[in-house]
């Protein structure tokens, strides 16, 4: 079997607030192939960015390790790492308002990469720069303006060209279509996806709406309070879920089907989602899951194989032990 | 009768050098006791209407140019400030987007629901206050009697939606204007507020006003739809009109770049190319004609009136001419 482009073991994320300590991402593991696009869902708070930015060295992880194409990641990195890690390893970001820098041109803020990581002469800078303007779907008269002067979409084509510039083989989009208007969505949706086939690249894919991520991506993992509760193929695990709150989250995603939104069966849904600061122990779900047994809220349970098929699907819940 | 009817409503704002044309011709109604969702994207213009009929509008720079809103007959837009004051907040309430910057930090939450009762009411601080911890128990929130002492940032996202709702429900009014109110929440939380807001309009028979730009949330809820772009009503009708028989290219558009989730179906996504048109300088011709697959040369220069497709279904295009000569499958005609 291939090594995973991407392998991450047990990686834990926590941050200090005074006294208590904030646990963002807590020992996950999930190994991502070449050529694959993963989604990642789960409610805000759950830890589904600062896994995304603990990935790339953003946020230095705690403990846990990540290895890139079987040769481990820095715990720390310093410039070199960065610099090393730039053209292999790349992030398109939310909010396309405040992630460019508004004084920047856009030709400035997509060759800037390239700047910094390249040997290319100005003049071949300036050629690749053009060509990706292009290749984002926007045009050479685009290069001198500012970002206040795009729209939203516009503004997420320059953050991929950005990212993408240097040819990253991974790259994390971290909710990179929330922020724009549902016509837009399915442009940039598009883009990323048909990028992704001419390029080759493997994505991370954070996103909210489950549909999209359906859409988007071959395997789903689903996050809740800092671990993650299942791992599988989006298309099996969305019609067929199996951890409980796979089947809360898949369950209160509102279709736009009349006739299915009529037919659907009310699913019960108590609670939300604890603080980060106060992660229950035993299984986290266990006091909003239906199922809760006794055990649940003592012992934290761990992904599991539960079907094998073409499936493999990891479900950490003590209904599958 | 509809209970809420507003006509050919527009409203627009000076700004430096001109006037943005918010809304260019906005019509809807909503029964007692049922949903009408209206819906489109950032800048479509379905906050300022429904701002509008609230009283919400700033004037200047707002101004309301033409059209009415009528609740049981009665004329509540603009003018009659004192007419308007009696009824908005009793007969209709509102509720925003995000609950965190619409609620009063410095009050307590129990106040902040008390404050409607104890102004158009006359009631007591004690019994305002005894009102708003049943209120409060009637949206769900646990606990209720030692929240209503807390202040808005000791409450989560959900709850603060659930205390929006409180407080707009006290004065028990006939039509409850809900402004994208799940947007800012996660799916879990949408669905319990969406669930809760179904069964107050049970109980109360009110008329709910849904502004959102999620197909999704409108499939779940609506009995009727105003699907709007650029300031325009593009296309009203039935839910099941609006989904199943689209006769606007626009709504066609929409749900074909939205992914559904049918199990077996394989699809794929088409997106509407191009953005929507700036405001500040509104087209001469249909607000759509720029995106449009099936755009005519009619379509540049002269505003589409809106056509009646079938019995209380619309569509302000062209194509339902009974002299437009293109067939399009996708569009429904009777």
């Amino acid at each position: 079997m291939n090594k995973p482009l991407i392998d991450i073991r047990n990686l834990t994320k926590h941050f200090d607030r005074g006294r208590h300590k904030i646990r963002a991402v807590d020992d996950v593991s999930l190994s991502i192939e070449a050529g694959e696009i993963v989604g990642l869902v789960g409610e805000s708070g759950s830890g589904k960015s600062t896994l995304g930015r603990t990935l790339l060295g953003l946020d230095r992880k705690t403990a846990g390790k990540i290895f890139y194409k079987g040769s481990k990641l820095p715990t720390v990195y310093r410039a070199k790492d960065f610099h090393r890690y730039a053209r292999s390893m790349q992030m398109i970001f939310q909010d396309p308002y405040s992630s460019l820098n508004p004084r920047m041109t856009a030709g400035e803020i997509i060759g800037e990469a390239l700047r910094l990581h390249s040997d290319l002469n100005k003049s071949d800078i300036a050629k690749r720069i053009e060509e990706w303007l292009v290749k984002v779907g926007l045009n050479t008269d685009h290069l001198g303006r500012y970002p206040h002067e795009f729209s939203g979409g516009q503004r997420q084509r320059i953050g991929i060209a950005r990212a993408l510039i240097l040819e990253p083989d991974f790259v994390v989009c971290d909710e990179p279509i929330s922020a724009l208007d549902v016509s837009v969505q399915a442009q940039i949706v598009d883009l990323l996806v048909e990028l992704k086939r001419s390029l080759g690249l493997t994505l991370l894919f954070i996103a909210h709406d489950l549909s999209m991520v359906r859409y988007v991506s071959d395997r789903m993992a689903v996050m809740y309070l800092g671990s993650l509760v299942e791992i599988g193929r989006s298309d099996r695990i969305f019609f067929d879920p199996k951890h409980p709150y796979t089947e809360l989250l898949i369950g209160s995603n509102p279709e736009p089907d009349p006739n299915q939104e009529r037919s659907r069966q009310k699913v019960q849904s108590i609670g939300e989602i604890p603080s980060q600061l106060d992660i229950p122990t035993g299984c986290r779900f266990a006091n909003r899951c239906p199922h809760a047994m006794a055990i649940c809220h003592d012992v934290n349970p761990v992904l599991r194989i539960v079907s094998h098929e073409d499936d493999k699907r990891l479900v950490a819940c003590h209904l599958y032990e | 009768m509809a209970l809420l009817e507003v006509s050919d409503l527009h409203v627009e704002f000076a700004v430096h050098g001109g006037s943005v044309q918010a809304v260019r011709g906005a019509s809807f109604s909503v029964n007692e006791g049922e949903t009408l969702a209206i819906v489109g994207e950032s800048g479509c213009g379905k906050t300022v209407s429904v701002q509008s009929i609230m009283g919400l509008i700033q004037t200047p720079p707002g101004r309301i140019t033409r059209g009415s809103a009528k609740l049981r007959g009665h004329d509540i837009l603009g003018g009659q400030a004192a007419d308007g004051r009696e009824i908005r907040g009793t007969d209709i309430a509102m509720i925003f987007q995000d609950p965190m910057s619409s609620l009063n930090p410095t009050m307590t939450v129990g106040a902040q629901i008390a404050e409607p009762l104890i102004v158009h009411r006359g009631y007591s601080h004690r019994q305002a206050m005894r009102r708003a911890q049943e209120l409060l128990e009637m949206t769900l929130i646990p606990d209720a009697a030692s929240r209503i002492k807390e202040y808005p940032f000791e409450f989560s996202g959900g709850m603060l939606q659930r205390s929006m709702i409180a407080m707009a429900i006290a004065c028990e009014p006939s039509v409850l204007i809900a402004d994208e109110p799940t947007t800012a929440l996660d799916v879990t939380i949408q669905s319990q507020i969406l669930d809760l807001m179904v069964d107050l309009q049970r109980t109360n028979n009110m008329a709910i006003i849904l502004i959102t730009h999620d197909l999704g949330v409108v499939a779940r809820m609506a009995n009727d739809v105003a699907v709007m772009y650029a300031g325009e009503v593009v296309e009203r009708g039935a839910v099941d009109d609006i989904f199943y028989r689209s006769a606007h290219p626009y709504t066609v558009g929409l749900k074909s770049a939205m992914p559904t989730n049918r199990r077996g179906a394989v699809q794929k996504l088409t997106p509407i190319q191009g953005t929507p048109p700036d405001l500040f300088d509104a087209p001469a011709g249909c607000g759509y004609y720029t995106r449009c697959p099936y755009a005519m040369e009619v379509c540049e220069a002269t505003p589409p009136i809106v056509f009646d497709v079938d019995r209380e279904h619309q569509s302000r295009c062209w194509l339902h001419h009974k002299d437009c000569l293109q067939q399009v499958t996708q569009i429904y005609r009777p």
